[in-house]
């Protein structure tokens, strides 16, 4: 009924791609909050898995604006946030398994986000799937 | 007035049961909207204006319980868990407003499936469990 016609469908921030913002917005307001806290309140405890979170909070900001903008730059926004945010996630969660010892703290990308129902592996995968499928948006 | 807060907890008891089942039914109601192709109706915004009006008072009893100097296990979570959950409705209120078609109703799915884990989790912070 209500269903967009499939031209329209190929806009980053129409149909799926706008629940893809929502969820993107609530990793951003998740990690974001977390690691603000964790600064502010721990910072000592361990660094490094706070700077990460707080590198990760910011880059599903930017990763909802691009998608959320649409265009080109939106477009070249978003497909180098997914990607880092893919590298990120099973980066850092190869990396919190082998050397534990350098996260004495969870972030969002530990274990490749098993601490969020692996959300934040599913999601720079799904990003990058929505990019490719509205790959001929006009501009 | 319905809880009482037993020994502790403001946000334990009948308010975070009835938000949370009130969550997972809207978000099982929005499922079913998707999955019919069905764009946001009157059923979810009600559903996410009544859930709001419970999370508001769940988050006034809260306020209520810090001003009596009861004070959470860990203070800065739980104030940064509470105004996530008192946000989340009308979030989805306005993307599903702005997507009229049965992704608005997959967006209102998606975070009345959220909500139910941040209660949660508001839980934990003020009785922190094995800390």
């Amino acid at each position: 009924m209500a269903e967009a016609p499939a031209a329209e469908r190929t806009r980053t921030n129409a149909g799926p791609g706008r629940l893809l913002i929502a969820v993107y917005l609530l990793f951003a307001i998740a990690a974001t909050s977390r690691a603000g806290l964790q600064i502010a309140t721990k910072f000592d405890e361990a660094p490094v898995a706070y700077l990460l979170s707080a590198l990760a909070a910011a880059i599903y900001i930017v990763a909802a604006v691009g998608l959320a903008r649409a265009g080109a730059a939106g477009r070249r926004v978003a497909l180098a946030c997914c990607s880092v945010e893919l590298a990120g996630v099973v980066g850092v969660g190869a990396f919190s398994l082998a050397r534990p010892d350098l996260f004495p703290d969870e972030t969002v990308w530990s274990g490749f986000g098993s601490g969020y129902g692996y959300i934040p592996l599913v999601l720079p995968v799904l990003g990058l799937l929505w990019l490719w499928r509205t790959r001929h948006a006009p501009a | 007035m319905t809880s009482a807060a037993p020994a502790g907890s403001p946000v334990d008891g009948l308010l975070a049961v009835a938000a949370i089942v009130l969550s997972l039914l809207v978000a099982a109601w929005a499922l079913v909207a998707t999955l019919r192709h069905r764009a946001p109706d009157r059923v979810q915004f009600t559903g996410l204006a009544a859930l709001e009006a419970v999370l508001l008072v769940m988050a006034v009893v809260a306020l209520v319980a810090l001003a009596g100097g009861e004070r959470p296990g860990e203070p800065g979570a739980f104030a940064g868990y509470l105004v996530t959950l008192v946000c989340l409705p009308p979030l989805a209120w306005v993307l599903a407003r702005m997507e009229p078609t049965r992704w608005g109703s997959a967006i209102v799915c998606a975070v009345c499936l959220v909500a139910p884990v941040v209660v949660v989790r508001l839980q934990q912070t003020w009785a922190v469990l094995g800390g």
